[in-house]
């Protein structure tokens, strides 16, 4: 299943490597942060109620 | 059909969101897992390059989102300046980290990349130094968001900032057009001539083009998809900080 990369292995995997965990730590943040300012907004509103 | 004008409505913005954000980060997910399987898995190695034309699915998009990311910031920018719409300036915040992380990974796998091809990690290239300025400017224009505490003056300041980063932006996508000089190719992706086939200089074959625009319709929809999120959170945080100055006023 896995491609032949012969002697450029090192160099494709680290690429892919790279920008996946890139791409996932910014999806991560992102989710996160908008979780947390959904809770603080609510907070702040039924404190108000 | 209403006006566009209407999603400068903090509200009326947050209610799209919450009916768009699903569909286009699935439509992102699905267009990234094919686009990258097929790529990786199978497409032929080029008879010149080998297996690292395989970096082109990443290397490629995310440099096209680099710098489209900062046009719909000047874009956003602008609008904020003409027509004073929180929305817009906060879109453009949030599309900023967005920015930067295409930016680094263009350079990093454009580094890897290189490394093999031309026996370099990093050549000051006009292209390759007009994105090296282009991620400074992005690191600026976030550090001024944070530095400066009244969010209009921040959103006032940023898009100025933004204007004239917009050159570097420019310089980023046309660089190896204006200097014809430097290790980095010219445009063989996204050239009209070069996809019809009217023109005859070297294009990229339709075997590695076809899940390339997969690839690039994926990161388009990753691109909204975290723009249209980061945005709704920034409108919860200004909504936030609104009610709590509003409490201690009491």
């Amino acid at each position: 299943m896995m491609p032949d990369l012969g002697k450029y292995a090192e160099t494709v995997l680290s690429s892919y490597a790279v920008s996946i965990l890139l791409i996932v730590a910014l999806v991560w943040w992102s989710v996160r942060a908008a979780r947390k300012a959904k809770l603080a907004l609510e907070d702040v509103e039924a404190r108000r109620k | 059909m209403g006006s566009i004008w209407e999603y400068a409505n903090p509200v009326k913005f947050s209610q799209t969101v919450s009916r768009f954000l699903a569909p286009v980060a699935m439509g992102a997910t699905v267009c990234l897992v094919i686009g990258l399987v097929w790529g990786f898995f199978f497409t032929p190695d080029d008879f010149r390059q080998g297996a690292t034309v395989k970096i082109i699915y990443l290397h490629v998009p995310a440099a096209l989102m680099a710098i489209n990311a900062w046009f719909m910031m000047l874009v956003t920018s602008l609008i904020w300046l003409v027509r004073r719409h929180h929305v817009s300036a906060l879109a453009a915040k949030a599309a900023a980290p967005i920015g930067v992380t295409m930016t680094v990974i263009a350079l990093i796998t454009g580094a890897i990349w290189g490394q093999p091809m031309w026996g370099t990690w990093w050549a000051w290239d006009p292209r390759l130094t007009s994105f090296l300025i282009l991620f400074l400017f992005y690191l600026g224009y976030i550090a001024l968001w944070e530095a400066i505490d009244d969010p209009d003056t921040a959103a006032d300041l940023t898009s100025v900032l933004c204007i004239v980063g917009s050159v570097f932006a420019v310089l980023s996508r046309y660089a190896v057009n204006f200097w014809n000089q430097g290790l980095h190719q010219g445009a063989s992706v996204m050239r009209a001539g070069a996809i019809t086939g009217t023109d005859t200089e070297e294009k990229v074959s339709n075997v590695f083009f076809y899940p390339l625009l997969v690839c690039i319709i994926g990161f388009v929809l990753l691109f909204v998809a975290l723009v249209l999120l980061r945005t709704r959170t920034e409108i919860h945080k200004r909504r936030t900080r609104a009610l709590l100055a509003r409490e201690r006023m009491a």
